[in-house]
């Protein structure tokens, strides 16, 4: 909402007439808004895409580009399309109405407008969309962006897609003798320093975290948006992660604080990525042979005493001068046939 | 049409809702617009410009209701509806209809204005 405290608002009246363009921004300016006025949908555009405005108040029989082209561009841009728009015309038939409201139209006042209606059906805009802002930032702060801006565009609904992707699982090792060597409130501090620090890592080469448990993570590469080099990319991610532990390690022991080691198993394959859980409480997940296995093969870093481990597809799709170690077949519970690991050196620069 | 040229009720509620000086500058704009309107609607007839035809005549039909020209805003609406067949065929004579109610609109909202 505006500058000026709630209740008032900035506004854009679109008409090309002159008489209905000055009568309305005059009673929206008696209603104590901030108002712009535009002639036509090509200025209003212009106007919309330069300067913040809480609702628009749109004609449609225009000239150059009329109420219905306004509506459709709005729809289909990302940055406009949550712009309230009041559609305020005389126009003719219940089908020109419809289609408003089709496009996206929140509301439609027949001209004359009367104010009292005008103000009643602003008001409710307002709110609507002051209630909209509060959810998107609740969902930049609760889900990743990649998530936010698919759900923003796609909507939500249970269930998932196959994808061919690449999963990371890392966790800190000996975390429990740590978490209780220490208080509370300094396991958060040091949680929340390393998560900071493996988001980076993670988001930096186009991963996605899809889990946070304890002082463990998952992370995605190539869902829900599609990534060339997943495997790759997951790789680099790892390289990045043991890297930004080390140096968290040198402030740590500058502090007198202890040591944290990180394990890292990453697979490649297919699976199913999507919302999983209820309508109420979901959470965006992939599932399937290739997560189980990254999971596997992360716990096997303990075992291999090694800080990156991965599977033979992931190692397939690394370019020949990366510098990898087979480890040979390892059986893992729940597979039927031993899996060929590798490790993959760390400190080395892809 | 037994309408009258202007109907108080709808005139007087908008000079109680915008104020009386505010619509001295707006019955001012109308009367500075309204021959345009006019014109387009003559030369789309001539040029057979459908559209802006059209929007001429809803332009002139939502100004005329805002000011209580319930007869000029009912011609008009006619127009917008039926588009420009019906003018061709009479030869024009709707559009000169509306022009003559239109004097008479301009004349009574002058009258009010200084009134």
């Amino acid at each position: 909402m505006g500058e000026g405290g709630p209740g008032r608002a900035r506004l854009l009246v679109v008409d090309d007439n002159k008489v209905n363009r000055l009568l309305l921004t005059r009673t929206l300016e008696q209603q104590g808004h901030g108002v712009a006025s535009a002639e036509n949908g090509r200025v209003a555009l212009e106007m919309l895409r330069r300067e913040a405005f809480d609702l628009l108040l749109l004609d449609m029989e225009m000239p150059e580009m009329d109420g219905f082209q306004v509506l459709e561009q709005l729809k289909n841009d990302l940055q406009l399309r949550d712009v309230p728009v009041i559609v305020t015309s005389s126009l003719e038939g219940i089908d020109s109405v419809v289609r408003c409201i089709e496009l996206g139209a929140e509301d439609y006042l027949p001209k004359p407008v009367n104010p009292v209606l005008l103000k009643a059906r602003i008001g409710a805009s307002l709110e609507k969309k002051r209630l909209r802002d509060q959810q998107k930032v609740l969902l930049r702060r609760f889900a990743a962006p990649e998530v936010a801006q698919d759900l923003q565009q796609s909507g939500f609904a249970l269930g998932g897609k196959r994808v061919h992707a690449s999963v990371l699982f890392s966790d800190i090792r000996d975390f429990t003798p740590l978490a209780e060597s220490q208080p509370p409130e300094e396991t958060i501090e040091l949680l929340n320093t390393y998560y900071t620090l493996m988001f980076d890592a993670i988001s930096g080469h186009g991963g996605m975290v899809t889990l946070m448990i304890g002082d463990g993570l998952m992370a995605v590469f190539g869902a829900p948006l599609p990534l060339p080099d997943h495997g790759e990319s997951a790789v680099r991610a790892a390289l990045e992660m043991i890297e930004m532990v080390d140096l968290f390690n040198l402030e740590r022991a500058a502090a007198g604080k202890p040591q944290i080691r990180i394990g890292i198993g990453i697979a490649s394959g297919d699976m199913v990525a999507g919302y999983a859980g209820t309508n109420q409480r979901a959470t965006y997940t992939c599932i399937g042979d290739t997560v189980n296995l990254a999971a596997r093969i992360e716990a096997h870093t303990k075992v291999a005493q090694a800080a990156i481990l991965i599977d033979a597809a992931t190692r397939a799709g690394l370019p020949e001068r990366v510098r990898v170690e087979p480890l040979g077949p390892v059986a893992f519970k729940g597979k039927t046939v031993p899996v060929d690991v590798f490790s993959v050196g760390v400190g080395q620069k892809l | 049409m037994t309408q009258p040229t202007i109907d108080r009720a709808t005139y007087d509620e908008l000079k109680e809702t915008a104020g009386a000086e505010f619509v001295v500058e707006l019955v001012d704009t109308f009367l500075t617009e309204a021959p345009t309107m006019l014109d387009q609607l003559r030369r789309a007839l001539a040029a057979g410009d459908a559209d802006t035809f059209r929007r001429a005549a809803h332009s002139l039909k939502s100004n005329s209701n805002t000011f209580g020209a319930l007869a000029l805003g009912a011609m008009a609406r006619e127009l917008e509806l039926n588009g420009l067949d019906p003018v061709v065929k009479a030869s024009g004579a709707p559009l000169a209809a509306l022009a003559s109610e239109y004097s008479r609109v301009a004349a009574a909202l002058t009258e009010i204005r200084n009134g």
